[in-house]
C-alpha cells in the first residue's frame, strides 16, 4: 500500500475542542494542510485566528542566544534555585501544565498568579464573602426566559448567542425564541441580543461604576420597598420598576456578567449586588447568575489550584505551605514592589498577550508568534493545547472540562514537559 | 521479593478470623501462600501483639469533582488553621473541612484506608472528578455516577421507555465516566428545583415530568440490578434534613421492594417529630426496618461538632439549609440538565438541641443495627465531620464509658431524648474490621480487597492494640498499599499513586445514536467529548484502571 499521497491529504478532525476562549466550543472541524490549520467549520474569529497560527522554526533562547532545549531547560532551573522568592505567573496552559506549575512553585517556593487573575479575584471575593447562585450554558440554552448582561455584551466570547441563546429547541416548554433579553451598562452592542423571535432587547444605559447601584435599586423594588426619587443614574425609575416586575414573573432567570470587563474599583461589590438578587429572587421563583472570563486557561489554573492548594491562586509557596492573598499576591503588586527576584511567564494560547517586563531575571515559555517586546534570560517555545499537542481545560462555567485534540505534528514541547523537566533540574 | 508479616493478631471476616495469631506473606503486591521454606523472605515484620487489618475501604466520601473544589474556593479561612507544609517525599497543601488533595491521600493512607470511593460524580463533571481523583495520592479511588434529575433520564420515565433502553442509558453513563455504580440524589428533586418546586416526598410528581421519586427509584435500581453492577443503587433518599423523614425512609425501604438498595448517610434522614421541639430520633424504628429488610444497606454519615462544611447534589434541600449557614455563606448550582450542587458551610454545636441529638441519632443508628455487613462507618466526609474524624467516631464505638461521657456533655434535653445512655453495645475489633473493610469491598464488588487472604492486594494496615481505640486508629505502626510499605508509624513513608476502580457492564450501542442527538440538540458538549476514554484515566496520573467483573 502506498502512504504517500495520504500523508500530503488534508487531514480532518472533527469535535475539535477551541482553546481559544473560555466557550471551549467543541465542535470545530478543522483541517491540517501540511502543518497549517484551518477552521472548516464551527469556528468564529477567534479560533480561525487562533488555529492559522502556523508553527515556525523556533528554537529556545539564552539571553537572545539560540540554544537546546535542555541548556534552555538547564538554566531555567538555575534561575529558581538562585531565587530567593520567584514569580511564576501568566499560566496560559492546560490542566497538564498547570499541575506541573504548582509543583514547580511548591519547590521553588514561588508565588503563583494567572495573566487574568484580575478578573477572576472578583469572583472569588464574592464566593469567599457571601457565596452565589449560579448555573451553566446547557442550563441557559434550555431554560433561561430572561437574560440580563451586566456590564458585557458578550462580545468577547462570539459563540455564546448562537450556542446559548438563539437556539431553536428546549428540553421543555420555556419558549427559549422569545426570550426576555436586557442589557445594563455602557457602549454595549446590543444587536445580538434581538431575540430569536425577533423581539429587540431592553436597554439601559448607565457607566460601569453605576451598575452596582442599578441592581441595588432592583433589589429594593423587589423587595417592595420605596425609593424618594424618579430618576437614578439617568434611568428612570419607572424602567426600573418594570424590570423588576419582569425579573419577578421570569421562571428562570440569569444574570450574565464578564468579570474582567468590569474594570471599576468596585467591582466585586457590583457583582455581589448582583448574586444577592439573584439570592433573593430564588426565595420565589428561580434565578442564576453565569460569568464569562477565565481565557487562556484561567478557569483551569483556578481549579487546579483550588485542589492543589486549596485557594484560587495568587498563592505564595514561599513558606513550604499555601499562602492566599489576593492582593498581594498579584502579579502586578509583586513585580511593582520589587517583591520577587525571578520571573517565570507561561502564555501557550493567545500570541496577543505580551509578558510583563521586569528588570529581574526572567523565563518566559510562550508561542513562538508571542511577541515580548524584550530579551529574557531565558525563551523556551512551546505548543499550544488543543494544537501542537492534548491536554484538558476548563470552561468558563467552571463545571466542564473538555479534551483537547494534537491536531498537528510539532517539534513544540507542551508546558507540562518542559516545566517537568525543570522540576527534575531543581 | 518476600515480605513477611509474622505473628500479628489477625481480623479478616471473609475468612471468619477473628483475632487469630497468624503470618501474612506479600509477593509482587498481592498476599499469597506460605512460601516453601527454600524461599528467601527478604523483609521480615515481627507484628507480635499488633492488629493486622485488610486496608480499610471509605464508601462514602467527598472528596473530588466540582461541589468539593467550591467547598475548597469558598473557604480560605478554614484552610488557614490547617496549612500543610511540604516535606522531603510529600506535597503541601491544606486539611481540615475541605482538605486539598494531595493532604486528602495522606490522611487517609496515614489512618489505615486504602480505597475511598467519591458517591457523588455528576456525570458532565466526571472528568473533573477523575482529574482531581488522580491528585490524590496513597489510595485507590473510584466514584458513583449521579443520576436521577439528568432530563434524559427523565424524559426517558416520563415518555416509559422500557427497562431495556433505561439499563443500557445507565450501563452507557457507568462506562462513560468511569464509574463503578450509582447513585440518586432527592429523586428527580434536583430537577423539580430548577422548576421551582421546594419539596418532594416519595410521591409527589416533579411537575414537569409527572414521575414520582418512587417511580426513579425503582428504575434505577431495576437497572443496576440488571446490569449486574455489583454495588445496589446507592440512594441519597427524599427530605434530607427534614423532621419527619424517619417516615419517608421506611416508605423508601418499602418502595425497594425487594431490591438491593443502599442507604447513604441515613442519619441525615431518621427524624421524627415526636417531643416538644417537633425533632426526635427515628433510629429505632429505622433500626429495626434495616434489620429486617436484608436486600438493605446503609452507611451512618454521623455527625461530630465542630466547623465544617456540607457539600451535596441536593440543591433542593441544600437551598433550605442555607438558612443555616455558618459562616454565612452559600453556593447552589443548577448543572448542565444534568444535576446541580450545594456548597453550605455548616458548624455543629453539642450545646444545640439538633445538633446534639443527630450526634445522638447517628450513634444510635450504629449501635441498633446489628448486622455490620450491612451498615457502614462515614461522617459523609465533610457533610457530618472530615474524615479526620474516623478514629474518634471508632472510639464512640467501641467503647460504651467513652460514649456516656461525650454524651453527659451534649444539650441536657437532647441527651434526654436520647436511648443512647441505655445502649450496652460495644463494637469489637472484629466488627470493626466488618464494616471498614471487609462489607465495604463486598458491597462494592472490588475482587482482592477488603480480605487477607491469597490473591489479594495486599493493601494492609497494622495497628498497636491500645486501649484508647482513638489513638489505635489514628496512627498505625504500618500501612502497605498493594505490598509496598507506604505509612510507618503513622506518617507517610512512602509515596504511591493508587489506581482507579471502574466497571464496564455492556449495553446496546444503538442507544449512542439516541445520545448523540440528544446532546447535538440540547447539550453544549458533544457526546464524544462527554465520554472518558480509558486512556484519559492514566493521563491524569492514576497508576492504573482496575476493572470490577460485574455479577
Amino acid at each position: 500500500m502506498n502512504t504517500e499521497p495520504a500523508k500530503k491529504r488534508p487531514a480532518i478532525s472533527r469535535e475539535v475542542t477551541c482553546p481559544y476562549c473560555s466557550l471551549l466550543c467543541d465542535d470545530l472541524v478543522v483541517q491540517n494542510s501540511a502543518g497549517t490549520l484551518t477552521v472548516e467549520e464551527n469556528g468564529c474569529h477567534l479560533a480561525s485566528q487562533g488555529f492559522a497560527t502556523a508553527t515556525v522554526n523556533s528554537t529556545p533562547r539564552i539571553r537572545g542566544k539560540t540554544v537546546s532545549l535542555d541548556e534552555a531547560i538547564d538554566e531555567s532551573a538555575r534561575i529558581l534555585k538562585r531565587s530567593k522568592l520567584p514569580l511564576i505567573t501568566g499560566l496560559g496552559t492546560d490542566v497538564a501544565g498547570v499541575r506541573a506549575a504548582l509543583e514547580l512553585a511548591e519547590k521553588s517556593g514561588a508565588i503563583v498568579d494567572h495573566m487574568h487573575n484580575h478578573g477572576i479575584v472578583k469572583n472569588s471575593l464574592v464566593l469567599q464573602d457571601l457565596g452565589w447562585i449560579m448555573t451553566t450554558m446547557s442550563e441557559i440554552r434550555n431554560r433561561a426566559d430572561l437574560i440580563i448582561f451586566a456590564g458585557t455584551d458578550a462580545g468577547n466570547y462570539p459563540r455564546f448567542y448562537e450556542r446559548v441563546i438563539h437556539n431553536d429547541k428546549s428540553l421543555f416548554k420555556t419558549n427559549v425564541r422569545n426570550r426576555d433579553i436586557i442589557y445594563i451598562g455602557d457602549e454595549l452592542d446590543p444587536r445580538a441580543g434581538k431575540n430569536k423571535a425577533g423581539k429587540r432587547p431592553t436597554v439601559i444605559n448607565c457607566k460601569p461604576e453605576n451598575i452596582g447601584e442599578v441592581f441595588s435599586v432592583i433589589h429594593t423594588m423587589i423587595v417592595g420597598d420605596q425609593l424618594d426619587t424618579d430618576v437614578i443614574h439617568g434611568i428612570k425609575l419607572k424602567t426600573l420598576v418594570d424590570l423588576a416586575e419582569r425579573m419577578k414573573q421570569a421562571s428562570y432567570g440569569v444574570i450574565v456578567w464578564a468579570p474582567g470587563e468590569l474594570n471599576i474599583p468596585h467591582a466585586e461589590l457590583t457583582i455581589q449586588n448582583f448574586c444577592e438578587v439573584i439570592k433573593y429572587l430564588t426565595r420565589k421563583t428561580r434565578f442564576a447568575g453565569f460569568s464569562l472570563g477565565g481565557n487562556d486557561g484561567g478557569t483551569t489554573a483556578m481549579n487546579v489550584s483550588a485542589w492543589q492548594s486549596g485557594y484560587p491562586l495568587r498563592i505564595s509557596y514561599h513558606k513550604g505551605y499555601p499562602e492566599y492573598d489576593p492582593h498581594i499576591y498579584s502579579t502586578n503588586n509583586v513585580l511593582k514592589n520589587r517583591r520577587v527576584d525571578a520571573m517565570l511567564w507561561v502564555s501557550s494560547i493567545s500570541t496577543d498577550i505580551r509578558p510583563p517586563r521586569a528588570d529581574i531575571p526572567s523565563i518566559i515559555l510562550a508561542n513562538p508568534q508571542t511577541r515580548i517586546g524584550y530579551r529574557p534570560d531565558v525563551f523556551i517555545p512551546v505548543g499550544t493545547p488543543g494544537v501542537d499537542h492534548k491536554g484538558h481545560m476548563f470552561r468558563t462555567d467552571s463545571v466542564v472540562s473538555l479534551p483537547l485534540k494534537q491536531l498537528r505534528e510539532s517539534v513544540l514541547p507542551s508546558v507540562a514537559r518542559v516545566l517537568r523537566n525543570t522540576l527534575d533540574n531543581m | 521479593m518476600y515480605i513477611k508479616l509474622a505473628g500479628g493478631t489477625v481480623y479478616d471476616p471473609v475468612h471468619g478470623i477473628n483475632a487469630e495469631k497468624r503470618d501474612i506473606y506479600i509477593h509482587d503486591g498481592q498476599i499469597t501462600r506460605k512460601p516453601n521454606p527454600d524461599v528467601r523472605i527478604d523483609k521480615t515484620y515481627d507484628l507480635g501483639g499488633k492488629v493486622v487489618m485488610a486496608g480499610a475501604i471509605d464508601i462514602h466520601t467527598h472528596i473530588g469533582g466540582g461541589k468539593v473544589n467550591i467547598a475548597r474556593l469558598m473557604l480560605p479561612e478554614d484552610h488557614q488553621k490547617d496549612p500543610v507544609k511540604k516535606t522531603a517525599l510529600t506535597r503541601a497543601g491544606c486539611g481540615h473541612a475541605a482538605p486539598t488533595t494531595m493532604t486528602t491521600g495522606y490522611r487517609y493512607a496515614e489512618m489505615g484506608y486504602t480505597a475511598c470511593f467519591e458517591p457523588a460524580m455528576l456525570p458532565i463533571n466526571a472528568r473533573q472528578a477523575h482529574m482531581e481523583m488522580a491528585d490524590i495520592p496513597m489510595v485507590d479511588k473510584g466514584a458513583y455516577a449521579l443520576l436521577g434529575s439528568d432530563d434524559f433520564f427523565l424524559r426517558m420515565l416520563a415518555a416509559n421507555k422500557g427497562r431495556e433502553a433505561i439499563s443500557d442509558y445507565v450501563s452507557w453513563i457507568i462506562n462513560a465516566t468511569q464509574a463503578i455504580g450509582i447513585k440518586v440524589v432527592n429523586p428527580g428533586g434536583i430537577s423539580a428545583f430548577k422548576f421551582n418546586q421546594r419539596k418532594l416526598n416519595l410521591d409527589d410528581k416533579n411537575s414537569y415530568y409527572n414521575v414520582s421519586p418512587r417511580q426513579v427509584l425503582k428504575s434505577l435500581a431495576s437497572a443496576v440490578r440488571e446490569l449486574g453492577v455489583p454495588h445496589p443503587l446507592h440512594v441519597h433518599g427524599c427530605n434530607l434534613g427534614v423532621a419527619g423523614n424517619d417516615q419517608t425512609t421506611l416508605d423508601t425501604i418499602q418502595a425497594a421492594d425487594g431490591l438491593p438498595m443502599h442507604l447513604t448517610h441515613i442519619q441525615f434522614h431518621s427524624y421524627g417529630t415526636e417531643g416538644d421541639r417537633k425533632f426526635s430520633s427515628g433510629a429505632a424504628r429505622l433500626a429495626e426496618a434495616i434489620n429486617e429488610n436484608h436486600n438493605i444497606s446503609v452507611d451512618v454519615g454521623q455527625i461530630l461538632f465542630g466547623q465544617t462544611v456540607t457539600a451535596s447534589g441536593d440543591t433542593m434541600m441544600q437551598y433550605e439549609g442555607h438558612w443555616h449557614a455558618h459562616p454565612k455563606k452559600w453556593v447552589i448550582m443548577d448543572i448542565e440538565c444534568d444535576a446541580g450542587c450545594g456548597v453550605v458551610p455548616f458548624k455543629y454545636r453539642d450545646k444545640n438541641y439538633v445538633n446534639a441529638l443527630q450526634w445522638a441519632i447517628g450513634l444510635e443508628m450504629f449501635l441498633l443495627v446489628n448486622d455490620p455487613w450491612r451498615i457502614f462507618l462515614t461522617t459523609d466526609h465533610p457533610n457530618g465531620a472530615p474524615f479526620t474524624t474516623y478514629p474518634h467516631l471508632i472510639r464512640l464505638l467501641m467503647d460504651r464509658s467513652f460514649r456516656n461521657d461525650m454524651l453527659s456533655t451534649i444539650n441536657k434535653d437532647a441527651a434526654a431524648a436520647s436511648i443512647l445512655g441505655s445502649i450496652d453495645r460495644e463494637y469489637t475489633l472484629y466488627e470493626i474490621a466488618i464494616m471498614t473493610r471487609a462489607a465495604p469491598a463486598r458491597s462494592l464488588g472490588l475482587r482482592n480487597r477488603g480480605h487477607l487472604g491469597s490473591g489479594a492486594a495486599a493493601d494492609i494496615a497494622v495497628y498497636d492494640d491500645l486501649k484508647n481505640r482513638e489513638k489505635m486508629f489514628a496512627k498505625p505502626c504500618y500501612v502497605f498499599k498493594d505490598g509496598e510499605l507506604v505509612v510507618e508509624k503513622g506518617k507517610v513513608c512512602k509515596v504511591i499513586n493508587g489506581g482507579t476502580h471502574t466497571l464496564k457492564p455492556g449495553y446496546d450501542k444503538t442507544i449512542e445514536k439516541t445520545l448523540k442527538r440528544y446532546f447535538d440538540d440540547y447539550q453544549t458538549v458533544k457526546l464524544n467529548n462527554f465520554r472518558i476514554e480509558d486512556d484519559e484515566i492514566l493521563e491524569y496520573g492514576n497508576s492504573s484502571l482496575i476493572e470490577q467483573p460485574c455479577l
